[in-house]
């Protein structure tokens, strides 16, 4: 039994240690808003916070997240309340909306580490996170927004 | 999301089936009680009033719009429930939507059928939505006239309440329910006139935002049903080849792993989680029977089609005048040879289902984009009636023609009924990129000419590539037959707008066995990139620009016309652009829509191509919502340009090489291009949408690339190599 805390709550998982994050998340804990795109660290639909950080959580193993904090999509916010989440209702970026977990995940680093981050370091930061339907203005003006509302 | 629904609990298929199973969308009316008690059925109580397939509306005003089309971006859960809430008079705040099972009452009439392609949502639903939602207004409208006494012509419905002013009072339709549904809907009820449309034309948020950025939204992927298993396939690394002999003892060893099941095209391992099926799928060792395929490579098929191209005669698709003749009247005459690979799918959500069949039926869960299809596809795949199969549209993580397949369907149901549980299956990345049904390559031979005053004279376009109805069409029941025209094979090309006195396109079909099928624009996706490139080869033979020369031959067609002209004006055709970027404009219809791109273009000294801009003009009839169409523009371009830039899928000894993102580049956002977006004001009929935007992209920035370096790209992808600037 591994003891790993998502979303602030504590889990016990019955998992082999060099289990995926990505599957502990989905198969284990229930959380499925965190996607399977590519499973070797190429699309970012997979992305979530370990102590803050963006990780691909498709090649991260159960074992190197013991004892820090993981955040998913769902634990961004529970009321749809956070200044990304805001943006993107806002200005209608999803479409399918497969990749945006990744994509909200990535930008939520991006913003913590960057209070004004310009085109180019928007560019640099999100081009891990593959979006099939084209969203990406739509993305970038929505990061720049609530980059203007106080976005952390 | 809200996608359970328990419509055969629901009034209305009852009834509908005693009044003789009418497959009218919408309207497999009658219902409403006394309708009900007309026809002699006892129907359950409902809680809320669900007058026709399309519409509930709860006691406390909330409107649920049930949409029978696949979400899959595009923006159906918005659009389609947008139209309802304009005719029926409700705010948009109270409108919500489901997604509705699989069921004649959901037949998209654009198609024939429950099904969600070709961009017809819109163009199919436009007009029964707005009847049904009518209707209940009327309903709802007739049933406070009668309480209050008083002619309905008297009242008006607004904001979800009818009010007679006359008398100052109004009631909520909450309120109305119980009397409404005892009023006999109207025939023919009294539509909006589109200028007091509240919503309809507007940008109005979409609806499944919420969801998509918490981590609710459900997907195929995210199915969870008590009791299941959840499997990956190892199948045939050749296409089309078979299981020969299985070694599963080291899979089965693996923790978690439940059984190993042996398919005619694949070996399934099935577990308790996924990270137990593909530990335990590593383990297997098969050996596979190959077949055919195994001698088949992208060059042979290259070779196979260009010899095709010079001597089969092929079908002649469309002819008018005579090219021989306008050839030998030709003071200048172009030729080349243009050709687009195989090109994947690749929606962000590899392919996923779950089945569970029972003995007496079966319930299905997953993104599809034809959910009859689906159902009859389960049920002869399980051995149950048809009828006794429940299929449940999740979200798509995308489609893009992907998951109008049976492929994973099938998958799932053989599993869950061999293992006698519900069976998620997951395809990974690799799988989904090796298994897909591709955009068909095309070889095409093009000639054209211009007389001596530089007049074009004629055009002959001769498409090479496989039938994409050949194989697809089969699960609608089609057979292709060879002397049969597939134009999902060639659209775009036999129907090309410009005014040459003589002009042939013929289709010479090529079956490869590669799995060809619907892909984001079919036909016009190729086609377009072909004529368009082509078309800008002639003008410049005849020393001309190429609007100009587009605009002069397109006196016929002022749709095509004017998007061109909107186009150029806005990204400022005829001025100087940024120095060291260079413009390129393309012009296509497709699904009824008009659209013209003008891309701008900087080449490197390596080669490496850039497009900072395109600016986009669209003509799609009457617009439901701007801004979604906007978005499928911009989604388009990226679709298209993705495909320009990289999409290729090559054939080696009948195996695909292509495994993921890492040989297989898409379009990311360091690359992503400015996108202007221009709507034609129109009263025009509905266009598509969702695929109209991808056609133009590839040859407006090939046409750059020219003007930029003055070299042709005449094949796809664009390779950077062969553009690189001499040293
Ligand atoms: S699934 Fe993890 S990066 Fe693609
Ligand atoms: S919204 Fe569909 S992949 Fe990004």
């Amino acid at each position: 039994m591994a003891k790993i805390s998502v979303n602030r709550k504590q889990y016990e998982v019955d998992a082999d240690p060099g289990t995926l994050m990505l599957w502990v998340l989905r198969d284990e804990i229930g959380l499925t808003g965190t996607k399977f795109g590519c499973g070797i660290a190429q699309c970012g639909s997979c992305t979530i916070h370990v102590d803050g950080e963006a990780k691909r959580s498709c090649v991260t193993p159960l074992s190197s997240v013991l004892g820090k904090e993981i955040t998913t999509i769902e634990g961004l916010s529970n009321d749809l309340t956070h200044p990304l989440q805001k943006a993107w209702i806002d200005g209608d970026v999803a479409q399918c909306g497969y990749c945006q977990s990744g994509q909200i995940m990535a930008a939520a680093t991006l913003l913590k580490n960057n209070k004004k981050p310009t085109d180019a370091d928007i560019d640099q930061a999100m081009a891990g996170i593959i979006c099939r339907c084209g969203t990406y203005n739509r993305i970038k003006d929505a990061i720049k927004q609530a980059a203007i509302n106080g976005g952390k | 999301m809200t996608s359970k629904n328990d419509l055969d609990r629901r009034s209305f298929l009852k009834a509908s089936i005693i009044a003789g199973g009418a497959a009218v969308f919408g309207f497999s009316l009658p219902v409403g009680l006394r309708a009900a008690e007309r026809l002699g059925v006892t129907l359950e109580p409902v809680a809320d009033f669900q007058p026709n397939a399309f519409i509930k509306i709860a006691k406390d005003g909330r409107v649920t719009v049930v949409v029978g089309q696949a979400e899959m971006g595009q923006g159906v859960f918005t659009s389609l429930p947008q139209i309802v809430a304009d005719e029926l008079e409700v705010d948009w705040a109270n409108v919500s939507y489901e997604s509705a099972p699989a069921n004649k009452a959901f037949i998209n009439p654009a198609m024939g059928m429950q099904g969600t392609g070709g961009s017809s949502s819109v163009k199919g639903l436009f007009a029964p939505l707005r009847k049904s939602a009518a209707t209940v207004r009327e309903m709802l409208v007739a049933a406070a006239a009668q309480g209050w006494n008083v002619a309905p012509e008297t009242c008006k419905a607004e904001s979800g309440k009818v009010i007679h002013a006359a008398s100052g009072r109004s009631a909520a339709y909450g309120d109305l329910l119980d009397a409404a549904a005892k009023v006999a809907p109207p025939a023919n009820p009294k539509l909006k006139d589109p200028k007091d449309f509240k919503y309809i034309g507007k940008a109005v948020k979409r609806l499944d935002s919420p969801e998509k950025v918490n981590g609710k939204a459900i997907y195929g992927i995210d199915v969870k049903v008590p009791g299941m298993l959840t499997a990956t396939i190892l199948r045939s690394p050749v296409i089309g080849g078979k299981v020969k002999t299985v070694d599963d003892a080291a899979a089965k060893a693996v923790k978690g792993v439940t059984s190993v099941i042996s398919l005619e095209y694949g070996v399934a391992v099935v577990a308790e989680n996924f990270s137990a099926a593909r530990k335990g799928r590593s383990a297997l060792k098969v050996t596979w029977d190959e077949g055919a395929m195994a001698s088949v490579s992208s060059e042979s098929i290259y070779t196979a089609f260009a010899s095709a191209a010079d001597k089969d005669k092929g079908l002649v698709a469309k002819k008018t005048g005579d090219v021989a003749d306008g050839k030998a009247k030709a003071a200048k005459t172009v030729e080349a040879i243009y050709w687009t690979p195989f090109v994947a799918h690749a929606t962000m959500e590899p392919m996923t289902f779950t089945a569970d069949v029972r003995k007496d039926g079966a319930e299905v869960w997953g993104g599809v984009q034809a959910q009859m299809l689906v159902q009859q596809t389960v049920a002869a795949t399980a051995g149950v009636p048809v009828d006794k199969v429940k299929v449940n549209t999740t979200l798509l993580g995308g489609g893009f023609g992907r998951r109008f397949e049976m492929d994973y369907v099938i998958d799932a149901t053989l599993l869950s009924k061999a293992v006698g549980k519900p069976v998620k299956v997951i395809w990974t990345r690799e799988d989904d990129m090796q298994n897909d049904v591709y955009r068909p390559a095309t070889y095409n031979k093009m000639s054209a000419g211009i007389d001596a005053s530089g007049k074009p004279i004629f055009w002959h376009h001769r498409v090479v590539n496989d039938a994409i109805m050949a194989r697809a069409g089969k699960a609608f029941g089609f057979i292709l037959k060879d002397d049969q025209l597939d134009d999902s094979s060639f659209e775009g090309a036999h129907n090309l707008p410009y005014a040459f006195p003589n002009f042939q396109c013929d289709w010479v079909r090529k079956d490869t066995g590669v799995p060809v099928g619907f892909w984001r624009s079919v036909g016009s996706s190729h086609t377009a990139f072909s004529t368009e490139c082509f078309l800008d080869e002639v003008a410049f033979a005849a020393g001309k620009d190429p609007v100009a020369f587009r605009l002069a031959m397109l006196d016929k067609h002022p749709r095509h016309a004017a998007v061109v002209k909107l186009a150029a004006e806005k990204a400022g055709w005829g001025k100087p652009a940024e120095a060291g970027i260079f413009r390129g404009i393309a012009v296509h219809e497709s699904f009824g829509s008009y659209v013209a791109q003008v891309a701008e273009v900087s080449v490197a000294k390596d080669g490496k191509v850039r497009v900072h801009r395109v600016v986009c003009a669209v003509d799609c009839g009457q617009v439901v919502n701007p801004d979604t169409v906007a978005a499928q523009m911009e989604g388009g371009i990226v679709y298209g340009l993705t495909a320009a830039l990289y999409g290729e899928i090559t054939i080696k000894d009948g195996r695909v090489q292509q495994r993921n993102f890492t040989d297989q580049k898409v379009l990311r956002m360091n690359e992503m291009p400015k996108v202007e977006v221009y709507i034609v004001p129109s009263t025009e009929n509905h266009g598509g949408v969702g695929e109209p935007g991808t056609p133009p992209i590839a040859p407006a920035v090939v046409n750059a690339i020219f003007a930029a370096t003055g070299k042709r790209v005449r094949s796809l992808p664009i390779k950077t190599a062969e553009l690189a600037a001499k040293a």
